[in-house]
């Protein structure tokens, strides 16, 4: 269709909608933001006769290459250490692209403009597109890579995984709580116009190299839709700033989706590039290097700071400290620690770092052997059972973290952990912003207004408090994460298949306690508190 | 000639091989090649249930840690009070058309490539030359003002639901009839634009004052808007597809437009229109297999009936006005190929049928 024609085409079908006057659409989802001062307009001009077909070939090309993958014996290529990471990332994502598709609804019904609401039912049939095409991805890998463990019960160990609630949030809050803020500001103005960069384009690169190309196959085609999803986001972003009474609400809504994306995305996308790499070239981009292109100069310079002419104040600080969590307090790498502390708990194995990675970390990241090598090393020796247990159960300098009651990842940037009594219950923080988040922005007043339609933080937030004493062996019984001999575990501390002895079973975990920090904080006297905290906040965390 | 720049070393990463295909190597659970978290409808999973079931978590399944954000105001997630109706598992759901989106684009890619060339075909033809003046402003006004509908319910009512049903094989069917309905919406303007450039004095914005302000037409407007203010998305559901759909929709679309128009010497309308019926036969087979689940509860089918059949006598009523009022426009083409009560007659017999299924009856006002 052409340019002129498919203009034609869009104006008419402007005319389909009309201004009721028997009832109007029910509003089922609230909004504290007003749009009686906004322009409209619609960005996307996209009409459903040329949208089908554009999409049809789109999987064409998909399929061809799933086929041609499999043709071609793609899995004697892929690297173990790379797939296994696929097994909680690909449990994670088709949860945020259909809870995507579920937030359109909610921008529809807050967003008085028909211009747009077009657009907006495109991307709902986008994301569901992207769910289902992100699950057929990982039931191929179930289907043709050496060990389906993991990929088999993927949906089931999602919801019951403390990695799941993290990646939750990605999905959770698109769907939940203030109309705009959910499916408009923390959806569409910062998940995908900025960390989908380093999901959907960064992350792909990087299978590639691992001999995984359906990866990249399956991601471009998903971020070749994210474009439209991105005009949508910001056009009602420019309608909500024609009004002077949404400035402080999307000032807070941007604070708290920029540092939720940041500690969410940042820290599984993060940990699947740098530890599940086997590319190990000096002159391959790091996930910062990765990040400062792609976030900090794609996103932030390119797209935030021109919104300063609306007089709208953009969260510098935060920007800037999430560049400084990644470059000099070492987040993705203690993210990687952390998980690879909890692999009895996981439903994916994690290879263990090789010298060769060792002197790739060092040049990325000065000082990394200092902080993490002699750790890794211990995860080395201590990799097979028999004469040792899990790691995070043998003493090798190693504190087991607090949760972060937000975000939901564990307290890893231990200086900055915040300790509060909130809600009755104290509470752990990984920072400022986070305590900031559950104390002030999602409560029913902010900065002296009312905002009923904010959502609420809910849940058992801290996923260790559900197994409080529990033996480790229960545990994992418990959730289920146990290969079909009824004995041996899904996951592992290596890679090595080939010897059953080397094998982790119930038997090798059975007799350990598993405590939750949270419960165990709560119990504390406030003096045995206060030095707990401290000595939190002291401890390096480093293996002798 | 080729020529290869050596004054730097190009870097790229070294693929391996790694033998870490299927079957290499045998070990527990090495053969477990199925998702194993839920129970098939067959034997074997299908695709559509592989790709669909539980991507939407339940608390009641997996979801050990609960929803972890709420409404200010209640839970989050997809609560199962979002409607009145009630299902010991309503993960039970599939949709027989088992649509994910494979489906999708193909299915509706087929029905545009089919439109678009009826359209080209029937302008290098000279199809509407033939029309009579009586039969264009059928057309311009009546044909034109059911898009209005389609994209009302496609918009408001379908793409609303899918966010509120409680399990991902619910709401992704919802969301594939949104689709239908605005793709059919979108079809029917663009062919009044096509028509607009092809017949002369083609009124191509009669169809809003129709829709706007034509008494036949009040009805169906009020209905609509109507079924778009239900907060209860079974309801809507319910309503829209089994109610309205099958006293309104089908009477106008099956009964009435493609019975008359190729009489009126018009051949490219119906096969527009047959889309459009065709798209609802596949949505009417999830709605079917839903409420048919609901009915037949093992715990909940007396309740369940209950509120469907107030659900039926409160909008077939309404239904049943609105596709009265219209009954003007049964006279209006030049050939009046059928009636109106031959029309109502058969749309009011799949009605029936439909109840029937459900075990619900009809509203005394219909029976008369």
């Amino acid at each position: 269709m052409s340019r002129q024609s498919l203009s034609k085409a869009h104006q008419k079908i402007t005319e389909l909608s009309w201004e009721p006057s028997f009832a109007t659409p029910a509003q089922r989802f609230g909004t504290d933001y007003k749009f009686e001062k906004s322009p409209k307009k619609d960005p996307l001009k996209q009409i459903m006769r040329s949208y089908f077909p554009m999409e049809e070939e789109k999987d064409d090309r998909v399929y061809g290459a799933m086929d041609g993958a499999i043709r071609g014996n793609m899995f004697r290529q892929v690297q173990e250490r790379w797939m296994e990471w696929q097994k909680l990332f690909l449990s994670i994502i088709p949860f945020p692209e259909i809870s995507a598709a579920r937030a359109m609804p909610m921008a529809i019904d807050a967003v008085p403009n028909p211009e747009i609401h077009n657009g907006l039912a495109v991307q709902m049939i986008d994301e569901v597109r992207h769910s289902t095409i992100q699950m057929n991805l990982k039931r191929l890998y179930m289907n043709h890579y050496i060990d389906p463990a993991g990929f088999d019960m993927t949906e089931q160990a999602w919801a019951n995984s403390y990695s799941g609630t993290i990646g939750r949030q990605f999905g959770e809050s698109f769907i939940t709580g203030d109309a705009v803020t959910a499916a408009n500001v923390y959806l569409t103005v910062v998940a995908e116009t900025a960390f989908t960069n380093t999901l959907f384009v960064a992350m792909p690169g990087e299978a590639a190299a691992n001999g995984d190309y359906l990866l990249p196959t399956v991601f471009h085609s998903v971020q070749s839709d994210e474009s439209r999803h991105i005009s949508n986001g910001y056009s009602i972003l420019l309608m909500a700033l024609a009004d002077e009474d949404n400035r402080k609400l999307l000032e807070r809504d941007l604070r708290h989706a920029w540092w939720n994306n940041h500690c969410v995305v940042d820290a599984a996308i993060g940990t699947f590039i740098e530890y599940g790499t086997k590319d190990r070239r000096k002159d391959r981009d790091s996930y910062a290097e990765m990040w400062r292109r792609w976030i900090y100069d794609d996103y932030y310079r390119s797209y935030l700071l021109p919104l300063e002419k609306y007089g709208l104040e953009i969260p510098h600080d935060l920007v800037e400290e999430s560049w400084n969590r990644i470059v000099n307090k070492f987040y993705v790498h203690r993210v990687a620690q952390f998980f690879a502390t909890g692999w009895p708990v996981n439903f994916w194995r994690i290879d263990p770092m090789t010298d060769e990675d060792f002197e790739w970390f060092e040049e990325k990241y000065p000082g990394w052997y200092n902080q993490f090598g002699r750790w890794w090393e211990a995860y080395n020796r201590l990799r097979y059972p028999g004469r040792n247990k899990p790691i995070a159960f043998e003493d090798v300098g190693y504190e087991y973290p607090h949760r972060c009651w937000s975000c939901m990842v564990p307290c890893l940037i231990r200086e900055d952990m915040v300790v509060e009594k909130v809600d009755g219950r104290w509470k752990t923080y990984c920072s400022e912003t986070c305590y900031w988040t559950d104390a002030v922005a999602f409560r029913p007043t902010y900065e002296g207004r009312e905002t009923p339609n904010m959502g609420r933080l809910t849940g058992t937030r801290e996923w260790e408090t559900l197994y409080h004493n529990w033996d480790l062996a229960d545990v994992l019984q418990d959730l289920q994460y146990v290969r079909d001999d009824g004995k041996t575990l899904i996951p592992q501390p290596h890679l090595d298949l080939d010897d059953e002895k080397k094998l982790w079973t119930l038997d090798d975990i059975r007799g350990i306690p598993f405590a939750s920090p949270n419960i165990t904080l709560n119990e504390m006297s406030d003096e045995e508190r206060e030095q707990h905290i401290a000595a939190y906040r002291a401890n390096p965390n480093v293996t002798p | 000639m080729v020529t290869q720049d050596t004054s730097k070393q190009r870097s790229f990463p070294k693929p391996e091989f790694t033998d870490a295909e299927a079957g290499a190597v045998t070990f527990p659970s090495s053969e477990s090649r199925s998702f194993n978290y839920f129970s098939p409808k067959k034997k074997r999973a299908t695709i559509y249930e592989d790709v669909t079931v539980d991507v939407q978590p339940d608390t009641d399944r997996y979801l050990s840690q609960g929803w972890i954000y709420a409404f200010q105001n209640g839970p989050g997630g997809y609560p199962v009070d979002w409607t009145g109706l009630k299902s010991t598992d309503w993960h039970r759901f599939r949709d027989p058309n088992e649509e994910w989106e494979k489906t999708i684009y193909h299915n509706n890619s087929n029905v545009v490539r089919q439109i678009q060339q009826n359209l080209e075909n029937a302008k290098k033809a000279g199809a509407y030359s033939g029309w009579s003046r009586g039969w264009t402003q059928f057309v311009e006004r009546h044909v034109g003002a059911w898009m209005h509908a389609e994209n009302g319910l496609g918009m408001h009512v379908f793409v609303a639901a899918q966010r509120s049903g409680p399990t991902n094989m619910i709401n992704t069917a919802i969301a594939v009839n949104s689709a239908h309905k605005m793709r059919f919406a979108q079809d029917l303007a663009l062919y009044n634009l096509d028509l607009g450039e092809s017949i002369e004095n083609f009124d191509g914005s009669m169809h809003r004052d129709v829709w706007h302000s034509d008494p036949v037409w009040q009805p169906v407007r009020e209905v609509v808007e109507n079924l778009t203010a239900v907060e209860d998305w079974a309801e809507a559901l319910f309503a829209t597809n089994i109610v309205f759909e099958s006293l309104v929709g089908v009477l106008f679309r099956s009964y009435l437009v493609m019975q008359i128009a190729a009489r009126n010497g018009d051949y490219v309308t119906p096969t527009l229109i047959g889309t459009g019926e065709n798209d609802y036969e596949r949505d009417l087979r999830y709605t079917r297999e839903l409420f048919t689940m609901l009915t037949g509860d093992l715990e909940h089918s007396t309740a369940n009936k209950r509120l469907l059949q107030e659900w039926v006598n409160k909008w077939a009523p309404r239904c049943s006005r609105a596709a009265h009022e219209l009954q003007p426009i049964w006279s209006q083409p030049q050939e009046k190929v059928v009636m109106f009560n031959d029309s109502w007659s058969a749309a009011v017999d799949g009605f029936r049928s439909v109840l029937a299924e459900f075990d619900l009856e009809e509203p005394k006002e219909m029976a008369k």
